[in-house]
């Protein structure tokens, strides 16, 4: 605020705030935020991730292997004889005679050659465009019998691959309940606020009754009834559906106070004066001064989606396997037991955490510019 | 002032009602009804039932009556005290929740307490040194609780403690209290238990109540009886403790009101990972098990007491803020 303020003094610079658009002014102090930006940033390269989760995974995800089974992550070596050309020991896997646990010993005599963008099993990019390219491919080797990036899980399959598809599971789930929380918690806010009265009272209390009800014993209750016999995507959307139950409350909160103070406005006034028709005051006039609002609160509810997929799943009531997201991956390390021996199935946490934090800070960053004369 | 009250009553009265219809369809959303899982356990354990069998248990359970027939007789009996039969058990499901439901609540209440006392002096610390470093320090671990899910911290705090400290953080209680009858040797060791539960559960709430309670007091300390009240004389400490505190506490006591089903909703699945003998795990279990009475009551339950406890916190906002006691908004 105080840099805007500073810009302010010279003419040349006033001059250009004044004939800016509102869309302008918030980028420009958008810009300012650090922290959003960054925010921002990470944002992008998530859902850069979710575009390519086909071509960043090197292994089919549900490829299983007994004897692969809980391998600890295995380190690239990127440099041999001082030029560039990744390579990795193969591991393998002998049965511990004292303790009977698998370990696994790199066999450091001999190298496997990596290859950047290589190819790999065939996939559909998108999925319509027929592909078999992936960032990382092996020479000379099956990559699910020798890559092991971040481990592999209890039942031997890449934790890495299955990371990149959960990713896309869960950055995905978060987008689409918060679009359905939208459409509810705009058209019920809207309602709310634009003609108030008996309509209003009713849909507030509804508003307090759900939000004073303990959300995961409710979605749990909800979830644990979905039929088992439903398949990934039915069961991806009624978990949506179930999850902006209760999302799309602060929404309509926000729209509702908007409209609200917005109707006591002069234009809305004046153009009620002028003979305009509802529609045309709320979607011409009033609609175009808050949207900036809706947007950052919009932003500021997915991480609260995403944390809600992720705990339902983790709990084995969400997204049931083959499904893989975050919630389901974190579900292998439920118990000390499991952690104490291997830690790295806790690394998808790493990911829902950064991503709440980035929506987090973006979802501040807009909400900060979305008044720019402020 | 007795018309608030009166309002915030019926307004409870409602949620309670609204929430009872959730349960309600909770336990019937699942496909066949309670004869039809009986039949599947009775087979499963090698003795079958007759079409007619189940026929007179239907009627003799209500079962073949009309949903809504269903749905008082249901709330008939909850009313005189009896949550019906938790099928698992094979015992009453008030027998089975009574302790845990108990815990829950003390658990909730912990949490609340943790929350309360550190975001307070927190966020009047932070509001008060503004762009300090210590602020700035608040400010992202704030951020951070913001954005770690319970369990995960749950899971995390679990991890490090054992392996740094090989400690092993879950549970309520010591070995050799877990069964043992309530005595003040058994809640004194609930009690020093209860820190890290308290600090799991509390922290997102926290980081909430430091952001509220920040930006409430320094809009607060903008106002001119604050520089006027400097002008005097007054003591720096008198100065901010006396009124803008005071005022900037108003929101902080209404948001209890959702702080509770946070934090009960919360217990739920941190109980899971710390394993703590709350009603959590045994709702997840109820619900894989199609334990639909014993479910469906536990969330009528937790409802129900979370609505008492808005209630409470809307008493309480009555209290220390005169404008609604005075019936002016």
């Amino acid at each position: 605020m105080a840099e805007i303020e500073r810009e302010t003094e010279t003419p040349a610079a006033e001059e250009k705030i004044a004939v800016a658009t509102q869309w302008q002014l918030m980028w420009w102090r958008f810009r300012k935020h650090r922290l959003a930006m960054i925010g921002t940033v990470l944002l992008l390269f998530f859902y850069v991730i979710v575009i390519g989760a086909d071509f960043l995974a090197y292994v089919d995800p549900n490829e299983s292997e007994a004897q692969r089974s809980l391998m600890a992550p295995q380190p690239i070596h990127w440099m041999d004889q001082g030029r560039f050309a990744p390579y990795v020991h193969p591991l393998k896997g002998i049965r511990d005679p004292k303790t009977f646990k698998r370990v696994y010993k790199p066999d450091l005599e001999t190298k496997v050659p990596l290859k950047i963008i290589g190819h790999g099993y065939r996939y559909k990019f998108l999925g319509f465009i027929p592909s078999d390219l992936h960032l990382l491919s092996v020479e000379g080797a099956k990559p699910e019998e020798t890559l092991f990036l971040l481990g592999t899980d209890l039942q031997g399959r890449d934790l890495w691959s299955r990371l990149m598809y959960g990713t896309q599971t869960s950055m995905t789930i978060g987008l689409v309940s918060v679009a359905l929380s939208l459409f509810l918690g705009i058209l019920l806010g809207g309602v709310s606020g634009f003609y108030g009265g008996g309509i209003d009272t009713v849909i507030q209390r509804i508003i307090e009754i759900l939000r004073s009800i303990p959300t995961i014993p409710l979605w749990m209750g909800l979830a644990a009834a979905l039929p088992g016999s439903w398949s990934v995507t039915q069961v991806y959307f009624a978990i949506t559906i179930i999850i902006s139950l209760v999302g799309w409350t602060e929404l309509a909160r926000v729209v509702r106070g908007r409209f609200i103070s917005l109707r006591q406005e002069d234009f809305v006034m004046a153009a009620e004066l002028l003979g305009c028709s509802q529609g045309r005051i709320i979607f011409r006039h009033m609609v175009p001064s808050f949207i900036s609002h809706i947007i950052a609160a919009t932003t500021l509810a997915i991480p609260a989606m995403i944390i809600s997929e992720t705990s339902l799943s983790f709990l084995g009531l969400g997204l049931r396997p083959p499904a893989i997201s975050w919630g389901v991956l974190l579900q292998d390390a439920q118990n000390i037991q499991a952690l104490a021996i291997s830690p790295w199935l806790l690394i998808s946490s790493v990911p829902v955490i950064i991503a709440v934090l980035a929506f987090n800070f973006m979802g501040d960053g807009l909400r900060d510019a979305a008044d720019p004369y402020l | 002032m007795v018309a608030y009250i009166i309002r915030r009553l019926l307004y409870a009265v409602l949620t309670i009602w609204s929430i009872s219809v959730l349960a309600f369809v909770i336990i019937h959303l699942p496909s066949g009804d309670y004869v039809t899982s009986y039949i599947a356990s009775m087979s499963a354990s090698g003795s079958a039932v007759s079409e007619g069998e189940a026929q007179a248990l239907r009627e003799q359970l209500g079962l073949d009556q009309s949903i809504y027939v269903q749905y008082f007789k249901w709330i008939g009996l909850i009313l005189q005290g009896n949550f019906g039969m938790a099928m698992e058990w094979g015992r009453p499901v008030l027998d089975v929740i009574g302790d845990r439901l108990a815990l829950t609540i003390v658990i909730s209440l912990a949490a609340i307490v943790f929350t309360w006392a550190l975001a307070l002096p927190i966020g009047i610390f932070s509001a008060v040194h503004r762009y300090s470093l210590l602020d700035y320090i608040f400010t992202f671990v704030g951020f951070i609780g913001l954005a770690v899910p319970g369990f995960m911290l749950a899971l995390l705090v679990m991890y490090f403690g054992y392996s740094w400290f090989g400690l092993n953080v879950g549970g309520l209680f010591s070995p050799e209290f877990a069964e043992a009858p309530w005595s003040i040797a058994k809640v004194w060791d609930l009690i020093t238990h209860l820190p890290v539960p308290a600090f799991v559960l509390g922290i997102s709430g926290t980081a909430q109540m430091i952001r509220i309670m920040r930006s409430n007091l320094l809009d607060e300390l903008r106002k001119p009886y604050v520089v006027s009240s400097r002008a005097r004389g007054l003591a720096e400490n008198r100065v901010i403790m006396k009124y803008p505190v005071r005022v900037a506490m108003n929101p902080f006591v209404s948001t209890i009101g959702y702080l509770l089903p946070y934090v009960v909703s919360g217990s739920i699945i941190v109980s899971l990972v710390l394993s703590l003998p709350t009603i959590g795990p045994l709702l997840l279990k109820a619900l894989i098990a199609q334990d639909m009475f014993l479910a469906g009551s536990i969330v009528l339950l937790l409802g129900v007491m979370t609505v008492i406890g808005t209630f409470i916190s809307d008493l309480l906002l009555m209290w220390i803020d005169p404008r609604i006691r005075l019936g002016r908004h």
